[in-house]
């Protein structure tokens, strides 16, 4: 018990911060037309590749002889850089059709 | 000087995100939104790069690799999302989210291989763990969804499925109370095995679902890897990746409820399918 009250007091700040992005994610999306809910999905699935920040920390604090470490770092930037990269271009192709298709 | 700099580039980059995720959300404004986002993304990758300081004092190094995979992963995603087909566009964003679900995973591996030989107090071991288990259901998850979408696989569901489910999630979050409760030389191999079944999990969890409502598993997909991506945020105390992840959490898990409404159907629905009224909704 005494380690959770612990956790709740040592992290105060990051969890007030936690619900208010909950609420605050839940009201700025609040009204999005049904035909952007592909593209906003899309959007959104490119901002949580800031993941990628947690890769390049791994990747920049890893050992250079060990090569575990150094691979599955290597892994990991690739691979949020592809979630990054790729999501934002996906999402603008996207968005793109839609203006066409409006004018 | 340069380590308050970083901040201020994470705090502009966690505006980024809000402004952006508001502007996608009107049609007028939705393109210039994404490039915003893009924008703060761009500078907080790059600000890590080159200003972060690690709890020595440090640079980061290993630069020569950094950039390989950075310039591997950025004209991979270019070149594939420029030819992707129109009506391919929702399983590329399912591939694009299980990358972003593994390389949350694949972070929580590398942090657990440096902790584990110490005591490791509980807000880590969570931010850990939670990564570990979100990040390997998202990925496998969206592989699934993808090789659906792209019909490469069929629909499979067995009787007691839901029940079958439930009980390796279940079995997932013992394993995790187990490997903080383990001593130093047996808390790997619980670990690995909680990994293994997340993995299992991600897959039982997408395979019956029907090819019709793949968009609105890959919005929870999503959802899923944003909290995932928060965890990581939590372990290195870094705000932009904690807003970001937390934002795309909520922000996709109402979107997730948003799509099957205009498909006129409940999100319970669409996950237990035509067997309605199983315990395992939950």
């Amino acid at each position: 018990m005494e380690t959770i009250f612990n956790f709740f007091e040592a992290n105060q700040e990051i969890i007030y911060m936690v619900i208010l992005m909950i609420f605050l994610g839940i009201e700025v999306i609040g009204r999005v037309p049904s035909v952007l809910h592909t593209p906003l999905m899309s959007g959104a699935n490119a901002i949580h590749g800031v993941v990628i920040i947690g890769a390049l920390i791994v990747m920049g604090e890893a050992d250079p002889t060990n090569y575990v470490a150094l691979i599955l770092g290597f892994l990991a930037v690739l691979l949020g850089t592809l979630n990054v990269v790729g999501g934002f271009v996906v999402t603008d192709r996207m968005l793109e059709m839609f203006k066409k298709k409006r004018s | 000087m340069f380590a308050s700099l970083l901040t201020i580039i994470y705090l502009i980059a966690s505006v980024t995100f809000i402004v952006g995720l508001k502007m996608l959300s009107h049609p007028e404004t939705a393109r210039r939104g994404n490039l915003i986002a893009a924008g703060g993304m761009g500078i907080a990758i790059f600000g890590t790069i080159f200003l972060y300081k690690t709890s020595t004092g440090e640079h980061l190094g290993n630069l020569v690799w950094m950039f390989a995979a950075l310039i591997i992963g950025a004209v991979l995603g270019t070149i594939s999302s420029k030819k992707v087909k129109m009506t391919a566009m929702p399983e590329m964003v399912s591939l694009f989210n299980g990358m972003g679900g593994a390389c949350a995973m694949l972070i929580s591996l590398i942090e657990f291989n440096h902790a584990k030989n110490t005591t490791i107090e509980l807000g880590h071991f969570l931010a850990i763990v939670l990564g570990l288990i979100i990040g390997s259901i998202s990925f496998a998850g969206s592989i699934i969804a993808y090789l659906k979408l792209s019909g490469k696989q069929k629909d499979i569901s067995f009787k007691g499925q839901h029940i079958f489910n439930a009980l390796l999630f279940l079995i997932i979050l013992v394993g995790a109370v187990i490997t903080y409760n383990a001593d130093v030389t047996m808390a790997p191999t619980y670990f690995y095995i909680t990994f293994a079944l997340a993995v299992i999990y991600g897959v039982f969890f997408v395979l019956p679902i029907g090819g019709a409502d793949m968009p609105v598993v890959i919005s929870l997909l999503n959802s899923l890897t944003g909290v995932a991506a928060a965890c990581g945020g939590f372990l290195y105390n870094n705000k932009a990746m904690l807003t970001g992840g937390i934002l795309v959490g909520a922000a996709g898990t109402l979107l997730t409820v948003l799509m099957c409404k205009a498909m006129n159907r409940s999100l319970l629905n669409v996950i237990i399918g035509n067997w309605g009224g199983s315990v395992a909704a939950s």
